[in-house]
């Protein structure tokens, strides 16, 4: 194959070449992998969390429905349930019993959570590894709470939730039905809402409107619509990350524009020779695109490499606040590592296209020079 | 057989420093044998071959090779030409520095499609047949001037070229790498070859070797000798 | 307007290339206008100058565009959990007027670059460049085209609002649906079938002739050009179903998820190279009257050829794969 022979030398030329000044080139591949990695740090990350998001609304059940007074939620009377189960459709209606926990001494919000089957007892709670990491002083695993009325209550720590489910359960104190309402003083016929599970999910939406016509205030909360809120959220998030972005990108167009306009007389001379002893336009320009691939590849690699165990290693400690925005509690939990295509696409379309558009004109620019000036170089 | 008919040169037609290179030259050059253009500095002889070897194009007139016009060709096919049927050898060599004998003296090839290995076979042979083999790996910034001269030599002929240009082969060249570039010469019109040469250096084409002096002043042929 | 990298990308890519083509365009204008291959002029070493640098643009907005139209679908189908009722692409692309266009453009314009790269490549092959005026005509076309795309694209984006219902492709590629789609969608599988599979048999024995004796090349690209409609009528009626195993679900888009291991790229990409050197043989046909490529034209047609055949028998042993491979049958539904 002529063509493959013939890309085969031009490559082989340019990579001597581009090994020849590396020094030179060093420093732009440098800021190309920066670039690269920054971008891609965005996109991993946000695409982490909203996969993590997603994977948890998985197994949620397909409703939430609250009840409201005035504007405002208030606890759902137990008595409802039996007038939402009996909705044709409905499969099972679940009250929820859950809540905050203000804690003093160390300023932090805390999920509580109570559960009708809690394995350890009455005087026991499972947490969250947020929740060690951040209580202040745990005595002899057991936690100190103030009741509603003003009593202390400890409960022992039986169990931590895993990492791998932090981005949920980071500030998580889970504990009877009973201990949440001894704790909080929530009344015995009342739960903080339901969670309705529904046969065929396509009729959530008829269901809803049911309930609200049984429930006087009822406000039911459908889990595709929780999926599109964090789905926007986070395309949002990142989005305007790049924006931000944008501008770095921009310098680093106008930086590879000046790197292929101003070449130094030396390689401007090259290019002459090479002309001059047969080389034609399209062979420099060929010359110049695998050149162009060498540095965008190497860049790409390396930055993606970068940026991979920026964020599913370390959980990207550089700007996680940025894109997390939550609460403090959540800073350590670790990102399911995974990546797919479109997301390499995207990053591609970022970083590597406007490096190659912007310098299309410069190397066409050396790529014409006229072969006859090399007869008069010296 | 190159043939010119009223071949003109203008640099910067149309403006105030507009400037004839050339002037209606008509000029026929056969197969085989060498041809010195002398003349003085600025007489032209650098355009001359550079028209020749279709580096330029002339403003007027027609060049045939081999009787086919390649006059009006686009750089595509101009190029195509020049690759297939010159060797050129510059004044000041113009190897590329950083780079080895032997990389230099592939360069030419390398757009030809020819297969990398057959490329590296042939220019380890020129290298080898022009005395320098030994120095294939070393960077060209480090050889004398009588090597490099020979790597330059190598390059032209990596593409097996029926016509080779020289622009003042000797001009920083000593009596005796002169002498020796005279044998390569010579060696190399034995083979059959077209040399074209440019050089005021009275060594050249007083030399035996010379078939043909073509003598230029201010872009016009003034007269024609043949020595012996 | 919804913030998102992948629409941040694609409207930054779209004005590139926008602007790149108009800017190629500027100068084929001059090049339609002083272009005089006899004269060694200044002018004319300059014009020759710039084929190089069109050519090179468009090379690259030929790589654009494909990437570009790959990521717009998948663009598409990521943001479907943003609208109610959309499922995958085809949801996202219906939530306003001008998802749908802006992939029929894309796809177009693509088709379109693939041409003048072989038109370029036919004119280039021989010293009188004998197509130059109608291939850079041809280019300011598809400038326009690709202007009119950028603005499609940034009017989609736009005009997109996250919450907006929308029908996905249960509704439009449905059966009872009575819209071109839902039409393709109700074809009877078995007739598709067999038509689709006798068409690239006809289609490849047509390619064979051509590609032995140099005839029949106007045939060929013809039936390459009917082939590719057909294909896009036998993935939304048979070939997506099969690769999904479920006989009501027809959209061509859902093929290219993940969970169908991204077969649907290749699938295309096979495709689109069988349908644009397909018609690369009939453009060259067309123009090689011009006797300076009597030498030159058939033999890239010849290449071109092979190269749409292959595309072809990819596409349709692509196909295949699921018919053979899974239990899963079409018919008796
Ligand atoms: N690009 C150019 N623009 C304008 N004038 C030019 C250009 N190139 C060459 N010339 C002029 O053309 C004339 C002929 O130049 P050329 O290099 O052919 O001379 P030469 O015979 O090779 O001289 P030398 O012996 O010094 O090498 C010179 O006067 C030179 O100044
Ligand atoms: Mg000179």
């Amino acid at each position: 194959m002529k063509w493959l022979d013939r890309q085969r030398c031009l490559m082989d030329f340019t990579l001597s070449c581009v090994w020849r000044r590396k020094g030179k080139n060093l420093g732009f591949l440098l800021v190309y992998t920066l670039i690269i990695f920054v971008v891609c740090s965005v996109i991993f990350f946000s695409n982490a969390l909203r996969r993590q998001a997603d994977a948890v609304l998985h197994d949620a059940p397909e409703m939430i429905v609250q009840k409201m007074m005035a504007g405002r939620q208030e606890l759902m009377p137990l008595a409802h349930q039996e007038d939402i189960a009996s909705i044709r459709g409905v499969r099972s209606v679940e009250p929820r019993v859950w809540g905050y926990y203000f804690h003093p001494a160390t300023q932090t919000n805390y999920t509580l959570i109570g559960r009708k089957d809690f394995r350890h007892g009455d005087d026991a709670v499972e947490v969250g590894q947020g929740v060690l990491r951040t209580w202040g002083a745990v005595q002899e695993d057991k936690l100190y709470f103030r009741m509603v009325d003003g009593k202390a209550l400890d409960l022992k720590i039986a169990a931590t939730f895993s990492a791998a489910t932090d981005l949920v359960s980071a500030d998580l104190i889970m504990m009877s039905q009973a201990t949440f309402r001894r704790l909080t003083g929530m009344p015995d016929q009342f739960a903080t809402d339901f969670s309705v599970r529904v046969r065929n999910p396509q009729e959530c939406t008829t269901i809803a409107e049911k309930i609200t016509g049984i429930v006087p205030g009822a406000r039911p909360i459908l889990r595709e619509e929780i999926v599109r809120t964090y789905s926007a959220l986070f395309n949002w998030r990142s989005g305007y990350m790049i924006v931000i972005l944008s501008a770095a990108i921009l310098a680093f167009c106008i930086s590879a524009w000046d790197k292929a306009t101003g070449l130094s007389a030396e390689e401007k001379a090259e290019i002459g020779i090479l002309k001059g002893v047969g080389w034609g336009t399209s062979d420099i320009l060929g010359m110049k695109f695998w050149e162009g691939m060498t540095v965008s590849l190497a860049a790409f690699f390396a930055g993606v490499i970068g940026a991979y165990i920026h964020v599913f290693f370390f959980s990207a400690p550089f700007f996680e606040h940025a894109l997390k925005g939550w609460s403090i509690l959540y800073p350590s939990f670790r990102l399911r590592p995974e990546v797919n295509l479109f997301e390499l696409a995207v990053l591609f379309f970022l970083t590597v296209v406007p490096y190659t558009f912007i310098t299309i004109i410069p190397i066409w620019r050396v790529s014409v020079t006229d072969p006859d000036l090399v007869m008069r170089q010296g | 057989m190159i043939e010119l008919s009223q071949v003109s040169k203008v640099f910067n037609p149309g403006r105030h420093n507009a400037f004839t290179a050339l002037h209606g030259i008509d000029l026929s050059i056969k197969t085989g044998g060498v041809t010195v253009f002398k003349g003085p500095s600025g007489s032209g002889k650098t355009t001359l071959l550079s028209v020749i070897g279709c580096m330029a194009r002339p403003t007027t007139g027609r060049i045939f090779l081999d009787g086919t016009e390649i006059t009006g060709l686009p750089e595509r096919f101009a190029t195509l030409t020049r690759r297939q049927t010159f060797g050129f050898i510059f004044q000041n060599y113009n190897l590329i520095r950083g780079l080895t004998v032997l990389e230099n003296t592939m360069i030419p090839a390398y757009p030809t499609g020819r297969n990398y290995q057959e490329i590296r076979q042939r220019a380890l042979e020129l290298l080898e047949k022009l005395k320098i083999e030994s120095k294939v790996p070393m960077k060209v910034e480090h050889l004398s001037g009588g090597e490099q001269q020979r790597t330059a030599i190598a390059r032209a002929l990596i593409n097996d070229p029926a016509v080779v240009i020289a622009d003042e082969p000797t001009a920083h060249l000593d009596t005796e790498l002169s002498m020796e570039l005279l044998e390569i010469v010579n060696d190399l019109k034995n083979e059959g070859k077209t040399i074209l040469v440019a050089s005021h250096d009275p060594l050249i084409f007083e030399s035996t070797a010379v078939d043909r002096v073509v003598s230029l002043r201010d872009g016009k042929m003034i007269d024609q000798e043949t020595p012996r | 307007m919804i913030l998102s990298p992948a629409i941040i990308a694609l409207e930054a890519g779209a004005v590139l290339a926008a602007g790149y083509a108009a800017y190629a365009s500027a100068m084929a204008m001059q090049i339609i206008q002083g272009w005089d291959i006899a004269s060694g002029s200044e002018q004319q070493l300059l014009l020759e100058k710039k084929t190089y640098l069109i050519s090179t643009i468009f090379a690259w907005l030929m790589a654009y565009q494909i990437i570009s139209l790959f990521l717009f679908s998948y663009t598409a189908e990521n943001l479907h959990d943003l609208f109610v009722g959309a499922m995958c692409a085809a949801g996202s692309l219906n939530v306003n007027d001008y998802g749908y266009p802006t992939l029929v453009l894309k796809a177009f314009n693509c088709l379109l670059c693939g041409i003048w790269l072989i038109v370029n490549r036919t004119d280039n092959s021989v010293a009188d460049y004998p197509l130059i005026k109608p291939k850079y005509k041809l280019l300011i076309g598809i400038a326009v085209l690709l202007l009119i795309e950028a603005i499609f694209q940034t009017t989609y984006f736009v005009q997109m609002k996250a919450d907006v219902i929308t029908s996905c492709c249960g509704m439009l590629f449905s059966e009872t649906e009575e819209t071109v789609a839902g039409g393709l969608a109700a074809l009877p599988s078995y007739p598709t079938k067999v038509i689709f599979y006798l068409s690239v048999l006809i289609t490849l024995r047509v390619g064979i002739h051509h590609y032995r004796t140099g005839r029949a090349a106007l045939v060929y690209s013809l039936s390459a050009a009917w082939l590719l409609i057909l294909s896009i009528a036998a993935v939304i009626s048979f070939i997506a179903p099969h690769f999904y195993e479920l006989p009501g679900h027809h959209c061509p888009f859902c093929i290219l998820q993940r969970e169908y291991h991204y077969i649907g790229y290749p699938l295309y990409l096979a495709l689109f190279t069988g349908g644009i050197a397909g018609l690369g043989v009939g453009v060259i046909d067309r123009f090689k009257g011009s006797p300076s490529l009597h030498a030159a034209g058939p033999l890239l047609q010849k290449h071109l050829c092979l190269l749409s055949m292959i595309g072809y028998m990819l596409f349709a042993v692509i196909s295949v794969y699921p018919m053979i491979f899974s239990d899963f049958r079409l018919e008796g539904y």
